[in-house]
């Protein structure tokens, strides 16, 4: 049992932040920002679900973010998606539609802020346990995708010929985002999600020169980020996700001072 | 049907239309045991196209494709560029979906001339380095059969030159097959057993002894009129347009002489 609040914090923000770290790489690599965003709008949508059946929100993110992950998937096969305005208005309305969900349900006081920016120092016990759950759920589904996954980054065609299932592994890698964003809402709220996925990404990169070293500088980065944010935010009293979110921020700015173009083209 | 006992793959009644567009019509094909083959047309003929119905990457309307059992194919795409912010080494390039021993890697790197390269970041690679990279990558798996798709794009005149050198020594040393995607003809000619021109259709198909003999073929890659004149044109069934050099289609304003080297029946 983890009494200290702080603790608890640290522990489940350092958690999510070892797989957003690696699993953003391949946001990054695959250009799919707009992508993490449409999923992470979409989650609030969950938390209105989830209050509505009277279950944990957290669950109801998660079914709503695998349910648009397998629509994104079908989508993506079928290759009329892929673009940012069908994306663009699928995120704003998930968002939309999940303020609008909230702010009718009768009876029910909750503070929105803490889902769209996160309050990382309220994670209770049972918080902790879903996070990591679901960070775990995550990082076991991109360690068993990591080859196929890469292969097919680096060129689609190729890997499809070589024998990857491509359509399959595209599938997982959004199951994947769904549980790491079901499991980091708590921590920087749904807006600010996807810069957990990208700033500690961008900012190995200067110090890679393989795409599994990124991975791991990136894990390191991002949990390096989580502690320094929540400091910062008992430190000054500011809001833990984006403190959070600031602290990667400047690690970034530093890498691009002391990381020169030593790995860069 | 029965199989050809050198056929290592091959093709009948490929009929294929993407986005309501005729791409393939009633193309057969087959590639024996250790032939090098050329599939040449101009640009939207089909060509990589049937690379990817061979490749088993597309389903065709119609048609079939029979591979030999346990069949090994080294594949290397028409276009590979990998984004900067994807660090990737070649070393780590070759062993994507194969894994392979830093020694195979190695020999297979040494064998297209680039083991020096083997810790380089694949961004920083030339357009030759890159193809002769990709090469090795391609041999890793020992296939039995090489699919190049447009092998010399990006290269110099001089270095195009050495790597279909280097493609028919491969072919000597391993006794592979090789099917090769060109709109270039003339370079080709030199290594190749058989060329098949696609457009939509196999228009023709030949030696190149075959194809070299024709007149038309001597006044179009003659090293003057290959500037001036189409790479190659088909009068007797029914085309109206000619291919120039760049691979453009142009309208037809000149009589064939003489038939084509040889019809369709690859």
């Amino acid at each position: 049992m983890i009494t200290d609040f702080f603790t608890r914090a640290m522990v489940a923000g350092i958690g999510v932040a070892l797989v957003a770290g690696p699993a953003g790489c391949f946001i990054v690599w695959r250009r799919m920002a707009y992508f993490g965003d449409t999923m992470a709008h979409s989650a609030l949508l969950g938390v209105a679900l989830g209050l509505l059946l009277g279950t944990d929100p957290t669950l109801g993110v998660l079914a709503v973010s695998i349910i648009l992950a397998l629509i994104l998937a079908g989508l993506g096969t079928s290759r009329k998606l892929a673009s940012d305005t069908l994306l663009g208005i699928l995120s704003h309305s998930a968002l939309s539609l999940g303020m609008v969900a909230l702010s009718l349900m009768q009876g029910i006081r909750l503070d929105l802020m803490v889902y769209l920016f996160g309050d990382l120092l309220s994670v209770s016990m049972m918080d902790i346990v879903w996070i990591l759950g679901g960070g775990g759920v995550a990082l076991a589904m991109l360690i068993a995708l990591w080859r196929p996954l890469l292969a097919m980054t680096v060129h689609e065609e190729l890997a499809r010929a070589e024998g990857v299932r491509v359509a399959a592994v595209r599938g997982g890698f959004l199951l994947l985002i769904a549980f790491l964003i079901a499991a980091a809402m708590k921590i920087t709220g749904v807006l600010l999600i996807t810069s957990l996925l990208l700033i500690p990404a961008a900012t190995a990169r200067r110090f890679s020169n393989s795409p599994e070293l990124m991975a791991v500088l990136a894990a390191l980065i991002g949990a390096a980020a989580v502690a320094g944010g929540l400091y910062g935010s008992l430190l000054f009293d500011t809001p833990s996700g984006p403190s959070i979110v600031l602290a990667a921020l400047v690690m970034f700015l530093a890498s691009l001072i002391v990381g020169g173009r030593r790995f860069a083209r | 049907m029965t199989q050809d006992i050198m056929e290592l793959i091959g093709a009948s009644g490929i009929n294929l239309s993407l986005g309501g567009r005729r791409i393939l019509a009633h193309v057969d094909l087959t590639i024996g045991l250790g032939e090098i083959i050329t599939l040449i047309g101009p640009n939207g003929a089909g060509k990589s196209s049937l690379v990817r119905v061979l490749l088993g990457l597309l389903r065709p309307d119609k048609g079939v494709v029979r591979r030999r059992a346990g069949l090994r194919i080294g594949y290397l795409p028409q276009k590979f560029t990998i984004d900067p912010v994807l660090p990737l080494r070649v070393d780590r390039l070759m062993t994507l979906t194969h894994r392979a021993t830093r020694n195979e890697i190695e020999a297979a790197l040494t064998e297209t001339g680039v083991a020096h390269l083997a810790a380089a970041q694949v961004q920083t690679l030339s357009g030759g380095e890159l193809q002769r990279v990709l090469l090795a990558r391609a041999l890793l798996s020992n296939p039995d059969l090489l699919v190049l798709d447009e092998p010399v794009q990006g290269v110099d005149f001089g270095g195009q030159a050495e790597l279909y050198r280097l493609i028919g020594d491969i072919r000597k040393r391993r006794g592979c097959a090789i099917l090769i995607v060109s709109h270039d003809l003339h370079l080709v000619m030199a290594a190749t057993d058989r060329v098949l021109c696609l457009n939509q259709h196999l228009c023709c198909a030949g030696t190149p002894a075959m194809v070299a003999q024709d007149p038309e073929y001597l006044r179009l890659f003659g090293p003057r009129a290959a500037q001036a004149f189409a790479l190659y044109a088909h009068g007797p069934h029914g085309h109206d347009h000619v291919h120039t050099l760049s691979g453009d289609v142009a309208p037809l304003d000149h009589a064939h002489e003489g038939p084509c080297p040889r019809r369709s029946g690859a």
